[in-house]
């Protein structure tokens, strides 16, 4: 979906200010602190995955997207995530208090369980029976995409032609996987000139954005 | 910590202060997460993984040629073999930067950073105008941070939107031979990692080093 999230490209989003590096905490506030970790030890029950942990977040209004600060979204996306599946409810969220415990058939993790899983991550490489589509060196135009659901193709390269720079593999691919279906396309990194993206005086420079083959289309 | 500027992160409304806490009470209470587990994922991110594990990737790079080349063909497996492996770091992607071609990482859609090499992105990586503006204007967003490139250099621009992660190899600065691994190492920062930044300058590091080319 074209949401608040879809930033690439967007204008007057203002200054970065950026902070120093040598000064900057890793968490600005222990709420930010909290936060971070529920949303990972919650993740870790196995009850959704990156991209529906990605999807809550942006199933936003884009003012209440672009409003919040980093971590605010984390605790929207967080909250939805556990209503959703059932973990807690609506009334239990806004009260705090816990009114029904649920009957668990799933692990809660332990420090032990967290230093492993942290540890060995979750590699997102398949095996894939087809052969990819495009080799490096071939132009592809990037599909419109005018979804509602979850996807990994921004605004800005739709409609772009740009050159298959590396194929990296077979991947899970998000946009099915959002709707909890396990299944794995080619990715590829495409660079595109800046010119083709932008139209502007931009010189050379250039981007480089990783998609799956299911958004482009040959433009050789 | 400075709290003088308006960045978003600063300042909560108190009330996500309230609603994180009444969260985490809830969740204690049905059992759903375990305090030592919370604890530990903050610790891990908030003092074990960080910008020196990736210092210490391209400092070897810059001294070690064969490591170099690893790095660059195998990164996953050239950092999981100095114990940087794991959550975000799944599928490494090194890019060189050149005297030809500087590289500079972003993730338009969230905020996707190789969590292994260089631990949480700072608050401006996360931020909507950094975001927004690296892939179509990054020479504004560089001079923002005070890097300055000559126009014959191209800048190629890294968005994360899958679950590869990119790390920058910076140019090795000038003025640095004969320096060890260690003395590498110091030069080697977070920004210049992302790619908004060069690698520090010997100079300021060795001042009083004078023995060093």
């Amino acid at each position: 979906m074209q949401g608040g999230h879809d930033l690439g490209g967007k204008q007057g989003l203002g200054p970065i200010n950026p902070e120093s590096e040598a000064e900057e905490p890793v968490f600005h506030a222990d709420w930010e602190r909290r936060i971070f970790a529920l949303t990972l030890a919650t993740g870790m029950l196995g009850k959704w995955n990156i991209d529906q942990s990605r999807f809550a977040r942006e199933r936003q209004h884009p003012i209440n997207y672009l409003e919040n600060s980093y971590y605010e979204n984390w605790y929207e996306g967080v909250s939805k995530l556990l209503v959703e599946n059932g973990l807690i409810s609506e009334a239990e969220l806004f009260s705090g208090a816990s009114q029904q415990m649920v009957s668990r058939e799933f692990r809660v993790p332990t420090r032990e369980d967290v230093k492993k899983i942290l540890s060995s991550g979750g590699p997102t490489e398949m095996w894939l029976d087809l052969e990819p589509v495009f080799s490096v060196g071939d132009y592809v135009r990037v599909e419109r995409n005018f979804t509602h659901g979850h996807s990994r193709a921004p605004t800005y390269v739709q409609g772009c032609v740009g050159e298959i720079e590396i194929h990296h593999g077979g991947h899970i691919f998000p946009d099915k996987n959002v709707e909890g279906q396990f299944s794995g396309e080619h990715l590829y990194a495409v660079r595109f000139s800046g010119k083709e993206l932008w139209r502007s005086d931009i010189g050379n420079d250039e981007v480089v954005i990783d998609l799956w083959e299911p958004y482009l289309r040959s433009s050789n | 910590m400075p709290n003088d500027h308006d960045h978003d992160h600063t300042e909560p409304p108190s009330d996500i202060v309230l609603k994180v806490k009444a969260l985490e009470s809830l969740l204690v209470e049905k059992g759903l997460v375990n305090a030592a587990a919370l604890d530990e994922i903050i610790e891990t991110y908030e003092h074990k993984v960080g910008p020196r594990n990736g210092a210490h990737l391209v400092a070897k790079a810059w001294h070690d040629s064969d490591f170099k080349q690893e790095l660059l063909e195998n990164p996953t497996e050239a950092a999981a073999a100095l114990g940087y492996a794991g959550r975000q770091g799944e599928h490494l992607q090194v890019v060189e930067n050149t005297p030809s071609q500087h590289n500079l990482v972003v993730c338009t859609l969230c905020s996707c950073y190789p969590w292994t090499v260089l631990g949480l992105p700072p608050a401006w990586y996360k931020s909507a105008p950094y975001r927004s503006r690296a892939v179509s204007e990054p020479r504004s967003v560089l001079r923002e941070f005070g890097t300055e490139l000559e126009n014959e250099v191209v800048i190629r621009v890294w968005d994360s939107t899958s679950e590869m992660r990119y790390l920058v190899l910076p140019l090795r600065p000038t003025g640095t031979d004969g320096w060890t691994e260690a003395q590498l190492q110091q030069l080697v920062t977070r920004n210049s990692m992302i790619g908004v930044e060069l690698a520090k300058s010997p100079a300021i590091i060795n001042q009083n080093n004078q023995g060093i080319d």
